[in-house]
């Protein structure tokens, strides 16, 4: 089976709410894709569709090639993680994890093996309804695991972690697309993928607005800008904008110039004597190409913005 | 982008049946601690309540101002407890032969209340299944087999034999002419509305050699249903008698000059040894006189088994709850989203989780009803108390029947959970389909119609299937669901609850499929 997962043109409606507008992106193996964008996005949405939880009105999803439906051992094909509150209070994790080995043929001694991966050997019984977000989203990654599946869907899968806890999952994450698994992490906040995925997936209001690798996201959010520290900024203001430059502050200090290359802006300021203490290219974080894309796409914006 | 090899799990691929799906239901039920707590405490209350009903139950009989153990009733031929009781003028009969008579009228006497307190108010009158006419029987022993073609109050003419067997001849009542005619095994009875042209009735089996022939006559009691102001009704059963004058009489087959034996069978003898309500005979030159008390039919005395499965409401309620949140705890928590993935084929799924709740309730319910009934029984005869006779298979149908009453509620109840999604909405539904009805119906609260339909229509229905007491056209007595007594037959009534059930399951698989979850 190839470990991809391809969306399709999905569209649905939840009423007058149009959810899914003509989704579509692939995802690949051998990497973790973030799959990001503001809450009410459609993220779960996509994911529960691909799963063959909700049916899409129009448009198709399939792990590798084929509609989840159609999967036999479900959990050897694609491991999810979708709410790691889904758990029957009483049951004991162990047992939690039993039930599901057993739906798919497998044994106890499997579920020792994904307990001892996720690091819960010591809770394991223990009733899952005292365990910590934390440990419930370790408990929902072990079952995803389960299977030993080439493919794996994790929503939000950092909520609720610790720093620690937050550090252990990247590197879990990109261990597990190192071996070769397709690895689908959705996420509102782009900060948490930072060094974890290579490939993003951006979707605003039902629809992608980016799908493009991590590094080209970057330069294209950097792109012809400069930042520039001086001491004289009317003085530097008026030099650049003559030269065709477009100058905006954002310090007292400090400018961001676009259209001019910075060994140009050197030299024009060096020309007209302006002092200045830092010319430098402008880096985007990947937060802020993240909200240069979703400006648009944001459904509930703050009213000051 | 660098090439990738995908990943290949090394993990070998289980198996991916509905074998599969059935134990991993298995594993969610045993592991969740309040379901199995729930299911132990079905088991406890059918016995506790079946042990303290049966240890609270006493009875005991007066002989005159004598307390004694209650007699049990004579049971026929075929184990069933039964009335044996009438006035029989008879000879012995050692071979082949046969009996012709006439049987010119019933009159007879019915007590009813008194209108003036302490004087007797008797009227003339015959109930409907007061019979007399004659007899073939092995001895006078009560519940001895026999064979008798008879006219009767007003269900024309029967043949009946060995109490439970019943023929009806051609309606009206006398003058008839009756006739019993015995060869080998074979007992023929026929009538005839002048003697000549005779119209066979039906025809009995009963071993070779000895036994007695003659004429009989029995009244049951006067049975009234009064309604009462709240809707139920009282049953009472007043003193009656019948008297038949009979003649023409010929026997065959007797010996010659063979003389009339007389005896008042299973006649009650008061303290001072006088007969209760004596039957007679009196006889002028051809004619005979008979007049009888009593009744020769299967009885309703002794409490049937299913008495003491009281316990089985209360079980069934708490059925009720444990197999709707076996399923909509799932909903609550978002589990069934987990059930779903790995178990994409919802209808497979969800007839898993039935399959699985159901055997485990069959299984809780079948060790409550196997130590409750003969532990009950026991405690019950211990305490004097008269136990109508239970046939092996009859035990072990009310036994199995009120376990798979249960694990069938199971189902229904789990798919009234996952259609409704809400435990509280979809355990209110199971007790107004199931529960309500049957206490409506057997509380005493209806009129009779109206309980047999409700125990028709409903799920209640299924209870059916621990009635032990089987009941027959011929017996008198008030055959109403307030008294035990269910419109269908066990399994119909049963097939009913299962085909609610079924059509319950139907309903949540198909919304469960259309869904999203």
């Amino acid at each position: 089976m190839e470990a991809t997962i391809e969306v399709n043109g999905l569209r649905k409606r939840f009423g007058q709410t149009r959810a899914l507008d003509g989704m579509t992106f692939t995802v690949l193996p051998g990497q973790v894709t973030g799959f990001v964008g503001p809450n009410g996005a459609g993220k779960s949405t996509t994911m529960r569709v691909v799963l063959g939880l909700d049916a899409a009105d129009e448009g198709h999803a399939l792990v590798g090639g084929r509609p989840y439906a159609s999967l036999r051992s479900p959990l050897s094909h694609v491991g999810a993680l979708l709410d790691a509150a889904a758990l029957q209070p009483g049951r004991t994790a162990r047992n939690h994890l039993l039930w599901l080995a057993h739906s798919q043929g497998l044994g106890a001694g499997r579920v020792d093996e994904v307990i001892e991966q996720v690091g819960l050997t010591p809770a394991a019984r223990r009733r899952a309804g005292g365990y910590s977000l934390g440990m419930r989203q370790r408990l929902g990654i072990a079952a995803a695991l389960l299977g030993d599946p080439p493919v794996l869907m994790l929503d939000e899968p950092f909520n609720g972690l610790d720093p620690e806890g937050i550090v252990w999952i990247r590197g879990f994450l990109r261990s597990l697309a190192a071996e070769g698994r397709a690895v689908l992490v959705s996420s509102h906040l782009m900060s948490e993928l930072q060094d974890t995925a290579g490939h993003l997936v951006v979707v605003g209001r039902g629809r992608v607005v980016a799908d493009t690798s991590v590094a080209d996201l970057i330069a294209t959010a950097s792109r012809d800008r400069v930042t520039l520290r001086t001491q004289a900024r009317p003085e530097a203001m008026s030099v650049l904008a003559a030269a065709g430059g477009t100058v905006t502050v954002t310090d007292r200090d400090t400018l961001v110039v676009s259209g001019l290359a910075s060994e140009h802006i050197v030299r024009l300021l060096a020309s007209r004597a302006v002092p200045f203490s830092e010319v430098a290219a402008h880096r985007a974080s990947l937060e802020e190409a993240y909200l240069d894309l979703t400006r648009d796409a944001v459904e509930f914006k703050g009213a000051a913005r | 982008m660098t090439a990738v090899t995908p990943y290949r799990s090394g993990l070998r691929a289980g198996r991916d049946g509905f074998a599969q799906l059935l134990r991993a239901e298995w594993t969610k039920l045993r592991t969740v601690r309040g379901w199995m707590a729930g299911l132990t405490l079905t088991t406890l209350l059918i016995v506790l309540l079946g042990v303290l009903f049966a240890t609270g139950s006493r009875s005991s009989c007066m002989n005159g101002p004598i307390e004694v153990p209650c007699p049990a009733p004579p049971t026929g031929p075929g184990g069933e407890a039964v009335e044996d009781r009438f006035y029989f003028v008879h000879q012995q009969l050692d071979d082949d032969g046969s009996i012709t008579v006439r049987v010119n009228n019933l009159t007879g006497q019915l007590r009813k209340p008194d209108v003036t307190p302490g004087v007797r108010n008797v009227v003339p009158g015959v109930t409907p299944w007061a019979k007399a006419g004659v007899m073939i029987k092995q001895s006078v022993r009560q519940g001895a087999a026999y064979a008798a073609v008879m006219v009767t109050g007003s269900h024309g003419v029967r043949m009946q034999h060995d109490f439970t067997e019943d023929v009806a001849g051609r309606p009206g009542g006398a003058p008839r002419w009756l006739r019993l005619t015995r060869t080998g095994e074979t007992i023929v009875g026929e009538e005839s509305a002048d003697g000549s042209r005779w119209t066979r009735v039906g025809t009995a089996r009963m071993a070779t050699g000895r036994v007695r022939v003659g004429l009989f006559a029995a009244s049951p009691g006067d049975l009234t249903v009064t309604s009462n102001v709240i809707g139920g009704a009282a049953t009472a059963s007043r003193f009656a008698e019948v008297t038949a004058d009979m003649d023409q009489v010929s026997v065959r087959g007797v010996a010659p000059g063979g003389s009339w034996t007389r005896d008042d069978i299973g006649v009650t003898l008061e303290a001072d040894g006088t007969p209760h309500h004596p039957g007679g005979l009196v006889r002028s030159g051809d004619t005979f006189r008979i007049t009888g008390v009593g009744d020769i039919a299967p009885a309703l005395e002794g409490m049937p088994a299913e008495r003491v499965l009281t316990g089985v409401l209360a079980g069934l309620v708490v059925v009720i709850v444990v197999a709707v949140s076996f399923v909509t705890a799932e909903y609550r928590r978002g589990l069934i989203r987990t059930t779903l993935l790995a178990a994409p084929r919802r209808g497979r799924a969800l007839v898993a989780k039935a399959v699985v709740i159901s055997v485990a309730v069959f299984v809780f319910g079948l060790v409550a009803a196997a130590v409750t009934v003969p532990v009950g029984r026991a405690l019950l005869a211990g305490n004097g108390n008269v136990l109508a006779p239970l046939a092996p298979l009859t035990g072990l149908r009310v036994i199995a029947g009120t376990a798979a009453l249960l694990a069938v509620v199971a189902v229904f109840a789990l798919a009234l959970g996952s259609l409704f999604r809400r435990s509280a909405v979809a355990v209110i539904a199971a007790i107004v389909a199931i529960v309500v009805p049957y206490l409506l119906a057997t509380a005493s609260l209806l009129p009779d119609e109206v309980a047999r339909w409700l125990l028709r229509l409903t799920p209640a229905a299924g209870f059916a299937i621990q009635q032990s007491t089987v009941t027959y056209e011929q017996m008198t007595a008030r055959f109403a669901p307030a008294e035990g007594f269910f419109p269908l037959p066990p399994w119909a009534g049963f097939a009913v609850l299962c085909a609610y059930a079924a059509l319950a399951l139907a309903l949540a698989a198909h919304r469960l499929r259309r869904r999203d979850v």
